[in-house]
């Protein structure tokens, strides 16, 4: 058939029951995303004869004969392939100076409805956008963008960056559709991967017949567990893999939740490949499976790893660490004082469980990877992940590989959360492009991002507190059950974080730890935003909110009263030292500002006259750094193009390339723009332990000032020895360097190049005080957000507008832990909830404005004053709104979410209750 | 998505006869269904569009929405000023969980014979007296009640092979009173409860429970209810066990909002 695309009349042939968002991807135009794959998400959104359409639900065949326009054609005609455009549409405009993305993969299909709304529409954008889904900005730049508000300053005319609000350098690809994200790339010969999944909670394979599915015209290769290494590994990338229990094979004989492998297919196309995996027959023996955690460790649970099931180890190597009970995947445990004694003087105390449940990371580019041999033979893999380097660590262990062998790289990472922490799809593809020799793709689909990916680990927490009738407290218990699924990826590391600043942060001589992390028949739980905090500080925080009104004081004094103060020790339940420092301390800013924002600012009214209204708040620290070692290199170098920065971490939409170029061009006296970027490629750097734990601008960018700061005393010498005078009396500004004998052009100088590292210690502690005014409707249960205040204290905030975004984007994130998504199972451990129409995560209507403000702090430890600001946002939301739901109704909400239907009995029975004792 | 098993499409045109129907076929017209899940059992799709049915026929006997109307088409329509009902059609339009890009291709007949609790077509459509009429491909056409038409979530009273071709709403009932009310658990979510309450000039009171309930529930009065009256007949209409479960609302809660709605419809019509 014939079609128009972007101006282009484009010959195809579509497929009976191809979707036109595919066909448009095969003709090269890559700026129509596939995110949902099922009309959720709009982000493939794209214009039929000008009309705005989601191409995924689009039959292509009904594209013949008509005008398609993408976003890469947003602002006029172009050939496919093409680089960013030379002008721009208004829209995208807009887009660049309200910055209104962060990983920018839902910024296409987010332009392309925007460009066609009306007045009407644009005046309520919460209708207008509901079809369109971002999970990384809590839509406020969105609405600003289509607002026409924002003013992000170009990085050419950005003299001395820090501090400003510098666009992200990718800004004009992100709108333009032309920076290619991790499955944008052509591949001719690829093949395509499909895996089978299992249909049951627990399960031997007993038998697997690939005839059929080898017989699939197609078909190229079928893998099962008799293929793949007998290698153990953890999905779960820590800079010490001995962080992880190694219990993961690439595919398994023993199936222990409902959706991992079982068999992987590869195919000339994926339509191949599907029906590859459709017509495997397996034999299963089925076992009986473990669903509840609260029965994992009783002596007749079904073993999820049975250890009758392992070999046993070969001579010489290390034999399974004996534990309590197979089922038991981690437990931390510890105390100070006598939380006892500290309960016998407390003049009130506070018991109850507190329940967090399990939840998405919801990026919007799902997992996928791409391998193939370079030239000299290398394995080379293109993946959506947070952490390359392990990553090609992992793989060089698992397929007995050098490193000089192995190449692992991202293109630009549509989102991560934590969930990319992970390595779930690199394994099968490298395995298959060294077995066949040929590229290998293979894209998850959103269901199996749904059903057999990670998730947040949910927890039950039991909380014991006392206080004495000052208000200060005598006593902390926690006792912490959470669920690490089938596989214990960050089971240990999820439970001791979530159990350390939650408590550290509270100055109280009487403490105590007991937490378990279980394994179940569930799909695992990994590292998610967080990391274990937003569970135990929604327990922590909702019984200190308890405690104040017991008691007769406000939050924020209870606050006060109880919180670290520098000089203070920080002490979870260890008194062994460590490298966290108050590098600095803004915290008691933070309250202040928080308060006092409540305070003046009363937000919209509630919806109706019977609606409860209430304030609440809660705070969280986090150390800035994860422990025992994070590490960062940096190569900077100046060459006839000008400074090239190479840097290991990845982008997915936490900024940290903005980061980097002013944080380089700050040290080198010139402009952002003058900072070629080269990061998140095993061949940039000789290491990079990765972007999480909140570290691309405190690790990577310590690194990064280091090599610059290096690179500008050499480039300074150079200058001052070529033009023989003191270099205390030269200095860098722009192309040159300024000396007293006049000024030497830096291309004169090049190539000249520094390189410098960070450990990630010593480490900080960074705050943020969350506030909400709410409405709660007294018989429905419905709950509105009146006004939402979040104060950070971030160190040096070196893009204010960016770390606005990440704060708004984490409070958007909590607010659909808090009210709306829950993970849905039926009775055999499937996973019912598969798609964002059944799963709800935050849409426009659904965030209101968060007013963002920030501590004045200098931190003497992160790179030029700064700390970390990723995932902290997220931890104090859930309980600030329990906090205010309770100040409105009287209700004390233990579990999320807090959703009508879970909620409205106690909200009617205590505001029943409430009025009953004012009679 | 790609509908991978789909092997080919029949496009009908405007003076096509309906093809005999085979096991793994589907009729498509707008799609926004089809293509949003996996299809597996699905072989050939049977392309409506071409058929072109036109959208709406107005008359005095009432108003005649083809199935292949689209939602946008069906939001434009201008009714004439008599028909006081006509502001539930854009309360209908915009409780459809899709946004207005789905507007554009989703179609009046798909949302029915998707027979979803919480199509907002469907409560349309039952609280007007709509009635369906269906063909089968070289069989007689016949006519069934929207209210029958529904027969459950994803059921519907359709036999292999037919497919609905409009449906009619009588002039009598876009002439009535109404009153609209909806909650969800997110402001722009599907809905758990979906009521509309209407009133004729005889006074007669008819309350269309839907999304609360697995298919649409009618209870009709000859005159304006009491509070306690109303309670009553919902709750002999609706058993304990008819209460809808799923993600978009537990039971007991969409059973407590039905309550809470109905009676504020009663009140808004005995105004």
């Amino acid at each position: 058939m014939r079609l128009t695309v972007n101006g282009q009349a484009q010959e195809a042939a579509a497929r009976p029951g191809q979707c036109l968002r595919t066909l448009l991807r095969e003709l090269g135009w890559f700026g129509v995303k596939k995110g949902c794959d099922a009309g959720d998400c709009g982000a493939c959104t794209v214009h039929l004869d000008g009309e705005p359409v989601h191409s995924c639900l689009l039959p292509a065949f009904r594209a013949q004969g008509r005008a398609v326009t993408t976003i890469e054609g947003l602002a006029g005609p172009c050939p496919p392939g093409g680089g960013p455009p030379t002008h721009v549409h208004p829209m995208q405009d807009a887009f660049l100076n309200a910055q209104g993305f962060q990983c920018g993969f839902c910024t296409p299909g987010m332009i392309m409805t925007a460009a066609v709304l009306d007045q009407g529409q644009r005046r309520d954008l919460g209708t207008a956008l509901k079809g369109n889904l971002c999970r990384c900005t809590g839509y406020r730049a969105i609405r600003d963008a289509v607002a026409g508000a924002g003013d992000a300053e170009a990085p050419q005319t950005c003299h001395a960056p820090v501090g400003r609000d510098v666009r992200a350098p990718a800004s004009l690809g992100v709108v333009s559709g032309t920076a290619p994200y991790t499955l944008d790339v052509a591949m001719p010969g690829v093949l395509h991967l499909k895996v089978l999944r299992s249909p049951h909670a627990h399960a031997r394979i007993a038998a697997i017949d690939r005839a059929a599915a080898l017989a699939v015209p197609g078909v190229v290769a079928v893998y099962t567990h008799a293929d793949v290494p007998q290698r153990r590994f953890s999905t779960g990338r820590h800079e010490n893999p001995a962080d992880d229990a190694p219990d993961t094979l690439i595919l398994d004989s023993i199936v222990r939740f409902v959706g991992q492998r079982v068999a992987a297919v590869l195919a000339e196309s994926e339509a191949a490949a599907e029906a590859g995996v459709a017509a495997l027959v397996v034999t299963y023996d089925v076992r009986p499976a473990l669903l509840d955690p609260d029965a994992a460790l009783r002596p007749d649970a079904p073993l999820v790893h049975d250890p009758a099931d392992r070999a046993s180890p070969p001579p010489g190597a290390d034999a399974p660490p004996l534990s309590a009970h197979p089922n038991l995947a981690a437990e931390a445990h510890g105390a100070i004082g006598d939380v006892e004694a500290g309960f016998a003087q407390a003049h009130l105390v506070h018991e109850a469980e507190y329940v967090s449940q399990r939840v998405q990371h919801a990026h919007l580019e799902t997992h996928g990877a791409l391998g193939w041999r370079d030239a000299e033979g290398r394995l080379v893999v293109r993946s959506s992940t947070q952490v390359p380097f392990l990553t090609r660590d992992a793989l060089c262990a698992l397929f007995d590989l050098d490193r000089a062998g192995v190449r692992v790289l991202c293109g630009r990472v549509g989102g991560g959360f934590g969930g990319k922490q992970e390595m779930l799809t690199e394994d099968l593809v490298a395995l298959a492009v060294l077995r066949t020799g040929r590229p290998v793709r293979w894209e998850l689909t959103r269901q199996e991002q749904f059903t057999a990916t990670t998730t947040r680990h949910p927890m039950r927490v039991r909380v014991k507190m006392g206080a004495k009738a000052d208000g200060t407290l005598t006593a902390i218990q926690l006792t912490v059950l959470s669920d690490t699924g089938a596989y214990a990826n960050h089971a240990g590391g999820v439970l001791h974080h979530g159990c350390n600043e939650c408590i550290a942060a509270y100055t109280c001589p009487n403490k105590r730890v007991d937490g378990v992390s279980v394994y179940t028949n569930t799909l695992p739980a990994g590292a998610f935003r967080g990391y274990g905090l937003s569970q135990t500080i929604f327990a922590v925080e909702s019984a200190l909110d308890e405690l104040a009104r017991g008691l007769g004081f406000d939050p924020f004094a209870m606050r006060r009263r109880n919180a670290v103060r520098p000089g203070d020790p920080m002490v979870a339940t260890s008194l062994e030292p460590h490298d966290v420092q108050y590098g600095s301390y803004g915290l008691d800013q933070c309250l202040d500002l928080a308060q006092a924002a409540l305070a003046e600012d009363s937000g919209a009214p509630p919806p109706g006259p019977d609606w409860r209204v209430g304030e609440g708040m809660a705070m969280a620290m986090i150390d800035t750094i994860p422990p025992r070692g994070h590490f960062a290199h940096a190569h900077l170098r100046l060459d006839a193009e000008g400074y090239a920065l190479a840097i290991g971490t990845a982008e997915f939409g936490n900024g940290t390339s903005t980061v980097h170029t002013q944080i380089a061009a700050q040290a080198l006296s010139t402009t952002p723009d003058r900072i070629r970027l080269i990061q998140a490629d095993t061949d940039a750097v000789a290491h990079d332990t990765g972007a999480y734990g909140s570290t691309g601008t405190v690790v990577a960018g310590q690194a990064n000032f280091r090599a610059a700061t290096a690179l500008a005393q050499a480039l300074t010498q150079a200058a001052a020895k070529r033009m023989e005078v003191d270099p205390e009396a030269c200095r860098l500004s722009g192309d040159v360097v300024e000396t007293p004998a006049g000024p030497v052009p830096l291309s004169t100088l090049a190539p000249l190049e520094a390189r410098a590292e960070a450990d990630g210690s010593p480490r900080s502690v960074a705050f943020n005080v969350q506030a909400f005014r709410v409405a709660v409707h007294p018989r429905t249960g419905e709950v509105r957000i009146l006004a939402s205040i979040q104060a950070v204290d971030a160190g040096v905030v070196i893009n204010p507008m960016q770390c606005r975004g990440q704060v708004e984007g984490g409070v958007a994130q909590a607010l659909g832990a808090a009210l709306y998504e829950d993970y849905r199972f039926d009775g055999a451990g499937g996973v019912v909830t598969q798609t964002f129409r059944n799963y709800h995560i935050p849409a426009c209507a659904d965030v209101p404005d968060t007013r963002v403000l920030f501590a004045d702090t200098y931190d003497r430890v992160g790179p030029l004053g700064a700390k970390s600001m990723s995932e902290s946002p997220y931890n104090p939301v859930a309980p600030a709104l329990a906090n205010a739901i309770r100040d409105a109704t009287g209700a004390r909400l233990t579990a999320t979410p807090f959703a009508p239907d879970r909620i409205y009995r106690q909200v009617m029975a205590a505001v029943a209750e409430r009025e009953r004792s004012a009679t | 998505m790609d509908l991978n098993g789909v092997t080919s499409v029949i496009t009908l045109g405007k003076a096509d006869a309906l093809p005999a129907w085979r096991t793994g076929d589907a009729w498509l017209a707008g799609g926004t269904w089809l293509f949003s899940e996996p299809q597996p059992g699905l072989r050939r799709l049977i392309d409506v569009a071409g058929l072109d049915w036109p959208a709406h026929a107005l008359s005095e006997a009432g108003l005649t929405l083809a199935a292949t109307c689209t939602i946008a088409q069906l939001d434009r329509l201008e009714l004439p000023p008599t028909w006081i009902a006509a502001p539930l059609v854009g309360r209908c339009c915009r409780a459809l969980l899709g946004s207005f890009k789905i507007w554009n291709r989703a179609t009046v007949g798909g949302n029915l014979c998707m027979a979803l609790p919480a199509g907002p077509m469907i409560a349309l459509t039952a609280a007007l007296d709509g009635v369906c009429t269906i063909l089968a491909p070289g069989g007689p056409e016949r006519r069934l009640a929207v209210a029958d038409f529904v027969l459950g979530p994803q059921r519907t009273a359709l036999r292999p092979g037919e497919i609905l071709r409009s449906i009619a709403l009588p002039a009598a009932a876009l002439s009535r009173r109404t009153a609209f009310r909806r909650i969800s658990l997110s402001p722009n979510g599907r809905s758990g409860a979906l009521l509309i309450g209407t009133l004729d000039r005889s006074g007669a009171f008819d309350l269309t429970v839907t999304a609360s309930t697995p298919r649409p529930v009618r209870i009709a009065f000859p005159a304006p209810p009491g509070a306690e009256a109303l309670r009553g007949a919902i709750a002999a209409a609706i058993p304990e066990a008819g209460w809808y479960d799923d993600v978009h609302g537990a039971p007991d809660w969409r059973r407590h909002v039905t309550g809470l709605l109905a009676e504020e419809i009663r009140q808004e019509l005995a105004r």
